[in-house]
């Protein structure tokens, strides 16, 4: 074996080789040969292995660091020959060093010119110092990873959202294909969300419980048990659904449970290609810590939208209704409530329809109760779901109005003042409309003629909730096809701002606005004048603000 | 390609006996018109934007020469509207695609070419929730929260909404939403969009449904660096001192300017206004630091000053009042100065 020869810790001699390859350039330089002692002790001298090659890259001599390294390497034959090519590249620029794999070993290699027409190959075992640098670039990965993940789990409250970047990161960094599975939500299905490295559309889809039981795991996983062999490695036990099309057999699977707030938020499935790196224990640590933050954000997302639905089912009630197109009538409204998330607040309108088949007039009212926000529209819903109660027994605005009252002072919460605006529409065979108006405490609506003047309706009346008797003024109005009665809430006249920031909007401002609108369909003109108050208010937020415009379309048919 | 070409003539004579219809607030002449062009095969992608859009065009241009009131101009967009609810009441394919939300930026009311927007994604196969005009911003995240959809379109007609538009879009991609941005607001070649770090931006609807379904928004934004150029505070304190600046202007204007002595009381509301509008244009320019945004507005805005008898010299005026009392402003003094003679520039051309 030539790998037993430099045991002995000497270097390796080319014997006759050195002496026909040193001697040629010596003779010229004037005969100052290093003698072969010299040069040995030279070689044996560097801290490095050290082969020294001829112009022929013929290996001359190497010492004891290099034989123990590269023990193919013998003199007398090309340096690249016996398995070593890779190493010793003849293609790599002259002193700058490379890294090389050499068996378990990893070599650091650096060529120089030894003398004139020598060359020295430097080598050094880098196998521990690679390692660490390995690890710690690893651990670098790993921590930004993590980085990376928290702000994108944690910027959505939305479950789907959570649950797409969660496997979306876990692409391709921890698997070949990531799936969140949600916890099931009281049924008997659940749903799923997969990315899978190189295809770029995310997959979703159903599976039954039963189907998320066959997978070793999963189920416990689900039930927010920790899964029993968290790694299993039988491909024949992966049931269709769990991989993408076009896969293929999976290598590797991770089941890991999604820790969430007491309650379990699903588990995520990861899975790696046949030919792919076993999950080991630090991808495991780290697919732990991932799952508990992906965890924690789905099951807060989780949360909000439980709270979220039961809200808008709160609220549904409380928002405006559709207004649809009446014979002879049309009707448009806005709402933009001071609280902007959930658009609900203390200002309303209202449109009640006589139920099938029964006399009656469609009423409309625009109402503002004490106050903001969702306190404020709950007692708005109050008195809209009075209103349609005292419907069933009384029709007559002006007779409506005390009964309101009536109601509100049993009303049990403190300042449950409300003011508002009844009108009963009635439309004529001469496509006018004739409109009983009932006023409380509210400014009274403003009527646009065909001419572009603009009037206040008559009705006057004290608001509703504070004395026990109302004082009541109604009124008739009689539009005109085309002309327009607005009602509107004070959110719209006492709003501040304008060029100066500081001035009122004003009853004679919402007139003349009103007034440029002659002839323009009613949608038009309650938008027109949302935008102009907007505008006013100047990306401020004060009060509620409430339109509703009633139009009269012309004779029917 | 072909039935584009096929339906281009028939659909340029139809124009004209659209337009004529809305500007007559015609709503069934419109409708009838544009379902019977629907089914003679037109395809409702190509109604909504090669006739209805263009005509909404034309209204503005309209408007801006002074040929149109502004009751006229909004009765006939009211009037487009219904025409496109009763298109897409017609087509309804199911949908295929994600989940998008379509929304104007808060203070937005030009809502038809966002709507538009949406309902040519409706038509391709989205998922589509459209909030309407003035979405604000609390509102439109409790939204994403809700229905987490894909992406959001958000619309931006005027670049005065700029700053809300930024502020709007930034909390989007801080709930994780990618934005594709679109509207002239952000610039005839959508410069703004990118300026303020939108993920996307579409110059028309058709574009903006091609971007969406070529996948061209990331799954996740990328976090934008704040604009470096709002450190001065100019913009800042441009809008915070707006209403003492513009009570001001009126009163300088009113000696610098001597026909004013004569204006009425809403002659004057409006000029406070006009004032109004050219301080917001350029706390706009100041926002995303662009000498075009403002000089195009004082051009446009001295034709169609000039198209209602507001000589050149009263916006130059305007103007110079300004660039007075902006002292501490040498970033918008200087804006000033190409404005002024943007409108010297404007008025040259228009005036002959």
């Amino acid at each position: 074996m030539i790998a037993a020869q430099p045991a002995d810790e000497t270097t390796r001699l080319g014997g006759d080789h050195l002496e026909e390859t040193t001697r040629a350039p010596d003779r010229e330089s004037g005969g100052r040969e290093p003698g072969r002692e010299l040069l040995r002790a030279i070689v044996e001298a560097s801290g490095e292995g050290m082969v020294l090659c001829g112009p022929d890259d013929v290996v001359v001599m190497l010492n004891a660091a290099a034989a123990r390294l590269v023990p193919e390497v013998v003199p007398g034959r090309p340096v690249g020959s016996g398995g070593a090519g890779a190493l010793f590249d003849l293609g790599h620029p002259e002193g700058e060093s490379r890294e090389s794999g050499h068996g378990a070993q990893r070599l650091r290699v650096r060529r120089e010119s030894f003398g004139l027409s020598h060359r020295a190959w430097y080598l050094r075992d880098v196998t521990d110092e690679s390692a660490r640098t390995d690890a710690l670039l690893a651990e670098r990965r790993r921590t930004r990873f993590l980085m990376e993940a928290g702000p994108r789990l944690s910027a959505s409250l939305n479950t789907r959202r959570c649950a797409r970047a969660a496997v979306e990161l876990a692409v391709p960094f921890l698997a070949d294909a990531a799936m969140v599975v949600l916890p099931l939500a009281g049924l008997r299905q659940t749903s799923w969300l997969r990315a899978t490295a190189r295809r770029r559309a995310l997959e979703e889809g159903t599976v039954s419980a039963a189907a998320a039981a066959q997978v070793p795991g999963l189920a416990e996983a689900l039930a927010g048990f920790p899964p029993a062999p968290s790694r299993w490695l039988d491909p024949a036990q992966v049931p269709g659904w769990l991989l993408p099309e076009g896969f293929g057999q999976a290598g590797h699977l991770l089941v890991t449970p999604l820790p969430g707030n007491g309650v379990p938020a699903g588990a995520l499935v990861l899975a790696r290609h046949e030919d792919g790196a076993p999950f080991d224990e630090e991808t495991e640590t780290l697919v732990r810590m991932f799952a508990a933050r992906a965890g924690t954000a789905i099951s807060a997302a989780t949360l909000y939208q439980e709270q979220s639905e039961t809200n808008a089912i709160l609220t549904g009630g409380l928002l405006p209704p559709e207004l649809p197109a009446l014979a002879g009538v049309r009707l448009a409204g806005s709402l933009r409530a001071a609280q902007q998330t959930g658009l609900i607040g203390g200002d309303f309108y209202d449109l009640c329809l006589p139920s099938p088949g029964t006399p009656g007039e469609p009423l409309v009212v625009l109402g503002d109760v004490c106050g903001k926000g969702a306190r404020a529209a709950v007692l708005a819903g109050q008195v809209r779901q009075s209103l349609r109660t005292l419907l069933l027994l009384e029709s007559s605005p002006e007779r409506l109005v005390p009964l309101l009252n009536r109601s509100l002072l049993a009303c049990p919460s403190p300042r449950s003042y409300v003011t508002l605006v009844l009108g009963a529409l009635r439309t004529g065979q001469d496509g006018h409309v004739r409109m009983n108006l009932a006023v409380a405490g509210h400014p009274a609506p403003l009527i646009l003629r065909g001419d572009g003047t603009v009037q206040e309706a008559g009705a006057r009346g004290s608001l509703l909730g504070a004395l026990k008797d109302t004082v009541l003024t109604p009124a008739v109005v009689d539009l005109a096809p085309g002309e327009v009665c607005l009602f509107y809430s004070d959110g719209i006249t006492e709003a501040f701002g304008g060029p100066s920031g500081r001035e009122m909007y004003g009853l004679q401002r919402l007139k003349n606005a009103l007034s440029t609108c002659a002839g323009m369909p009613v949608s038009a003109v309650v938008e027109r004048l949302e935008q102009i108050s907007t505008d006013w208010l100047a990306g401020t937020t004060q009060d509620d603000r409430a339109l509703l415009a009633v139009q009269a379309a012309g004779p029917v048919g | 390609m072909s039935r584009l070409t096929l339906a281009a003539g028939g659909l340029l004579s139809a124009g004209e006996r659209y337009l004529e219809r809305i500007g007559e607030t015609d709503e069934f002449g419109a409708v009838d018109l544009v379902l019977g062009l629907l089914d003679d095969g037109v395809p409702a992608e190509s109604l909504l934007l090669e006739l209805i859009a263009p005509a909404q065009r034309r209204i503005g241009e309209l408007w801006a020469a002074n040929r149109w009131s502004v009751a006229r101009e909004h009765g006939a967009t009211a009037i487009s509207e219904r025409a496109v609810a009763a298109i897409v009441a017609r087509v309804r394919p199911e949908p295929v695609l994600g989940r998008i939300t379509v929304a104007c930026t808060d203070g937005e009311y030009h809502a038809l070419p966002t709507r538009l927007v949406a309902e040519v994604l409706r038509l391709r196969g989205w998922r589509v929730d459209f909030l309407g005009a003035s979405v604000p911003g609390p509102h439109l995240i409790t939204h994403l929260h809700q229905t987490g959809p894909d992406a959001v379109a958000l619309g931006c007609a005027l670049p005065t909404r700029l700053p809300r538009a930024h502020a709007t879009l930034t909390a989007c991609q801080a709930v994780g939403v990618p934005v594709l941005a679109g509207g002239s607001g952000f610039g005839a070649d959508g410069r703004f969009a990118g300026l303020l770090g939108a993920d996307g931006w579409a110059p028309t609807a058709d574009v903006a449904a091609d971007h969406l379904a070529a996948g061209g928004l990331p799954a996740f934004p990328v976090p934008r660096d704040p604009l470096a150029h709002l450190s001065d505070e100019e913009y800042t304190q441009l809008t915070c001192r707006r209403g003492a600046l513009l009570t001001g202007a009126m009163t300088t204007l009113a000696a610098a300017y001597p026909p004013m002595a004569a204006y009425t009381a809403r002659q004057l509301e409006s000029t406070a206004e006009d004032l109004g509008h050219i301080l917001d244009f350029l706390g706009a320019a100041l926002y995303v630091d662009d000498a075009r945004l403002f000089t195009d507005f004082i051009s446009w805005t001295t034709g169609v000053l000039l198209a209602r008898g507001v000589p050149v010299r009263a916006v130059e005026a305007g103007l110079r009042v300004f660039h007075g009392e902006l002292r501490d402003f040498p970033r918008a003094r200087h804006l000033l100065l190409q404005a002024i003679e943007a409108a010297h520039t404007a008025g040259a051309e228009l005036e002959i």
